[in-house]
């Protein structure tokens, strides 16, 4: 059902945890619709860099997988960069997902942008390309 | 590997694949041939629907007509049923826990006219039988009820709920009368059934639960009980379902039948501990853990629970990692955005459902392949607790 890769990552998820006093966390999903991703993100104010990256998940092994693969994906990179990473890459990054697990990546997409969302609140910016989240109450399966 | 999956389905046992083959190779002939190599197969057929007839207690072995599935034998049943009676009467009475085979083909008979009523069950999965005497309407044709839950094991009131049937078809005409049909699938060749002491007119078996083959089911239906052609072909079960029988199939499930009822009380008493084991251990080791379905009126096989703040589908991956095989109501595995129906008309909010796991005990289950899920499963909970944000924050976000 699932490639190698999704089963690497779900089994040995690569950044799992939480930072103390992260820059900025996102919040998507809701445990109703059986997925819940939490991504924190420690940023450097001076230079826009991503330093590092971690996630909470609670969900499907797809679910964990594309947090974890997206958290790799982001970090070392700038805040710009971060904004290019899109379900699709994401995907791709696991060599593919079953049809069903496609809202996954569209999640690890959303946690993305929901964490530089709070970053451009908590700071007081405004990110290029970056709009408010939509309320994640009823996040999108049919992608 | 060690299989707790055996409600999803059994390996065929040895006697039943020595049986089949001997219908695949030796005697191969069409059952509806005249020459004597293909009477020999007749009969073979014959004997088994005795065998089926016998263990569930039928008067006569021509009230049993073969099916190729569990899920024919229900569609059968309910679409025969429901148009033999259109033209007067058009309300059905079923539970809102039973499986997709009945739902969706009431769901589908809503659609072309039919009114059903879905009866809420309790927080075990159970109905009574004065909410099915109490959702009885002067147009009721039928009542589908499950004998036993496919995900959550509770055993139904059915002879109760065939009681009150009776009660109420007393009062009425003959061409009035209301049908019960049984849903025994998780039931027939595990626990007793009797459908004279049930009361039931139509009830379905498949032979894949008790280590026959897939492909082979069987739908009793009383004498009396008109039965509509569901399959329009050749002559076979008595011009009702044409197509040439899964002679080997249907060789294999009497014999399954037959070795199931003999060995019944034997493995119930086996698998009823062996299931209690698991239920206390796996309760006692992991905090935050609950059972699903009824403590005692339960299949011996079933174990069902909910690991609070985790998705079922990651407790399955890990499991199968570790040569576990088991399943979960979770959407993940149901393919669909809700958890299982069943966890939710038991109440159970759609964040709690997501994280059931289902582990069925079977024939050759040992006390060692459970200690081994009872040694692996806490760290695994363990682990996905820990990626799961829900986790830390337990005090205030579910």
């Amino acid at each position: 059902m699932y490639t190698e890769k999704v089963m690497d990552y779900f089994m040995n998820p690569r950044n799992m945890g939480e930072i103390e006093d992260a820059s900025a966390v996102g919040l998507v999903g809701n445990a109703k619709c059986g997925d819940i991703m939490k991504m924190f993100l420690d940023i450097d104010d001076e230079t826009g860099i991503i330093r590092n990256a971690k996630f909470k998940t609670f969900g499907c092994g797809a679910a964990v997988a594309t947090s974890s693969i997206s958290t790799e994906m982001i970090i070392g990179k700038t805040i710009h960069e971060a904004l290019a990473v899109t379900n699709a890459s994401v995907t791709e990054a696991l060599d593919g997902l079953p049809p069903l697990k496609v809202h996954c990546s569209v999640l690890a997409e959303e946690a993305i942008r929901s964490a530089l969302w709070d970053y451009a609140q908590k700071k007081g910016i405004t990110i290029e390309g970056l709009e408010e989240p939509k309320t994640t109450d009823h996040h999108n399966h049919d992608v | 590997m060690i299989y707790l999956d055996n409600a999803a389905t059994t390996q065929v046992r040895q006697e039943v694949l020595d049986a089949m083959i001997e219908y695949m190779r030796e005697n191969y002939a069409n059952p509806s041939s005249i020459y004597q190599n293909a009477s020999c197969v007749k009969v073979a057929m014959d004997v088994a629907r005795e065998k089926i007839a016998r263990a569930i207690n039928a008067d006569h072995s021509n009230e049993i007509f073969f099916t190729g599935s569990g899920t024919e034998a229900i569609n059968w049943a309910i679409k025969s049923i429901a148009y033999e009676l259109f033209e007067n009467r058009k309300h059905i009475i079923t539970t809102a826990i039973e499986h997709h085979a009945v739902l969706h083909t009431c769901k589908y008979l809503e659609t072309v006219g039919y009114d059903v009523t879905y009866l809420p069950v309790d927080e075990y999965g159970m109905v009574t039988a004065q909410q099915v005497a109490n959702a009885i309407r002067p147009d009721t044709i039928m009542v589908a009820v499950m004998m036993a839950n496919n995900e959550v094991g509770t055993i139904m009131p059915v002879a109760e709920i065939g009681q009150a049937i009776k009660k109420i078809n007393e009062t009425r005409n003959r061409e009035d009368r209301i049908y019960f049909f049984i849903d025994a699938i998780q039931a027939v060749g595990h626990i007793p059934v009797d459908v004279n002491e049930l009361g039931v007119d139509l009830l379905a078996i498949s032979g894949h639960k008790i280590y026959a083959a897939k492909g082979v089911g069987a739908l009793y239906v009383r004498r009396g009980v008109k039965l509509m052609p569901f399959i329009h072909g050749g002559g076979q079960e008595r011009g009702r379902r044409g197509g040439t029988e899964n002679v080997a199939g249907i060789v294999g499930m009497g014999v399954a039948i037959e070795l199931a009822i003999k060995e019944m009380q034997a493995e119930n008493e086996k698998q009823t501990a062996l299931r209690d084991y698991l239920i206390t251990q796996i309760l006692e080791k992991i905090p935050y853990s609950k059972l699903n379905g009824h403590p005692t009126k339960r299949l011996p096989s079933n174990v069902n629970i909910i690991f609070d703040y985790i998705e079922g589908e990651g407790i399955l991956l890990m499991l199968d990692f570790n040569g576990i095989c088991a399943s979960s109501g979770s959407a993940c595995t149901s393919g669909s955005l809700d958890p299982s129906h069943v966890l939710l008309a038991m109440g159970l909010p759609h964040e709690r459902a997501h994280g059931s796991l289902r582990l069925s005990i079977g024939k050759d289950t040992t006390k060692e392949d459970l200690d081994k899920v009872i040694d692996v499963l806490p760290k695994i909970i363990e682990r996905l607790r820990q990626i799961s944000p829900l986790w830390e924050e337990k005090e205030g976000a579910i």
